[in-house]
């Protein structure tokens, strides 16, 4: 699957007070490809349907905390 | 009518007793994108709007209100034991000022739900783009949530509302182009 | 109510029955907009087969799912008896 995940540089200034953010990140999910979906797409077990919160596979975005997790 | 369906959509389990989170989850409750403010929008544009995509609107709207349940039971969760100095450490100090452990429409910095966070312009097409706005503006926040704990329960649940506003944005989409295609169909008086 | 709520059973029941109904949520979206489907409204018939079996199966154990007489009682009046969804 090709990444969701897309990446710019912000624009740095002389005096910016902060030390710079090296790049900033947002994610371009599957509906942004999909204006009307196929039928008979694949799909996913049932019980990992309700896990990931959809039925299809290609409608799965994923996405993972910034702090990680314990 | 409604009928009450006494189990939650997915199964929400919170982890970590972390009363600042419950706080956050606010912004989901009675916030300008959150479930409640989804839920009565999409509702109330049934009343002016083609057949075709009334279906679509009721049931999605009636999603939202068992992921407002859902967000009720993480603040329920993550409240319900916490002491008057651990809600005030959290934020939640003036919250408790006004209705102790009590839930209220409000975003995470306190505002009460207005209904001026919906709009109805009775046009289908704008109502329906708003709509994906909206979902789109949900998904956001529910990353941004999402960045905020590192409670892989808490995560969990969170993850999967994100993945439904993606869901629901691509039915919305699919909605204007069904009244896109509408065409050929001449008036008859 | 028959059964302890506390008790494992209740919970992979309850999980049975998510695991169902959202496919089920799923389906029934997908078919406001694709109403002419007929192998998807076929599964959405399948499932609901299976919903209603295990449904009435987790209500007889635990009560009923649904008020306003989608569900019969036993005496005491089973509605109002905890867990409510965010209790458990």
């Amino acid at each position: 699957m090709e990444s969701q995940e897309r990446v710019y540089t912000p624009y740095r200034g002389p005096f910016d007070p902060c030390p710079p953010v090296p790049f900033k990140t947002y994610v371009v999910p599957p509906n942004q490809f999909i204006s009307f979906q196929p039928p008979d797409l694949p799909q996913f077990s049932l019980p990992e349907a309700l896990r990931l919160g959809t039925l299809w596979p290609a409608l799965f975005s994923p996405y993972e905390s910034k702090q990680g997790g314990r | 009518m409604w009928i009450y369906e006494k189990k939650l959509q997915y199964p929400v389990r919170v982890s970590k007793c972390d009363v600042r989170m419950a706080r956050y989850l606010m912004e989901q409750y009675g916030g300008a994108d959150g479930e409640l403010a989804a839920a009565l929008r999409y509702m109330n544009q049934r009343y002016a709007i083609p057949d075709k995509v009334i279906g679509v609107l009721t049931d999605i709207s009636t999603e939202e209100f068992s992921h407002l349940e859902m967000i009720a039971t993480m603040i329920y969760k993550l409240t319900k034991d916490a002491s008057v100095q651990e809600l005030e450490a959290a934020g939640l100090g003036p919250n408790y000022a006004q209705r102790d452990h009590a839930l209220f429409y409000q975003n995470s910095a306190g505002v009460p739900f207005t209904a001026t966070y919906i709009q109805a312009k009775g046009d289908p097409l704008a109502d329906l783009y708003e709509d994906i706005a909206a979902e789109e503006k949900a998904r956001a926040t529910y990353q941004w949530l999402i960045d905020m704990t590192d409670d892989v329960d808490l995560q969990d649940g969170l993850k999967f509302l994100r993945e439904r506003e993606i869901v629901h944005a691509l039915r919305f989409k699919e909605s204007v182009q069904i009244l896109i295609d509408e065409r050929g169909k001449k008036k008859v008086f | 109510m028959e059964a302890n709520p506390c008790e494992p059973r209740y919970y992979e029941m309850l999980e049975q029955l998510q695991i169902l109904d959202f496919a089920l949520v799923e389906l029934n979206l997908y078919l406001d907009t694709h109403p002419d489907d007929l192998r998807s409204i076929q599964q959405f018939n399948q499932l609901t087969h299976e919903r209603t079996r295990l449904a009435k199966q987790f209500q007889e154990l635990y009560g009923p799912l649904q008020n306003f007489g989608r569900a019969y009682s036993k005496c005491p009046w089973e509605w109002n008896q905890p867990p409510w969804p965010w209790q458990v």
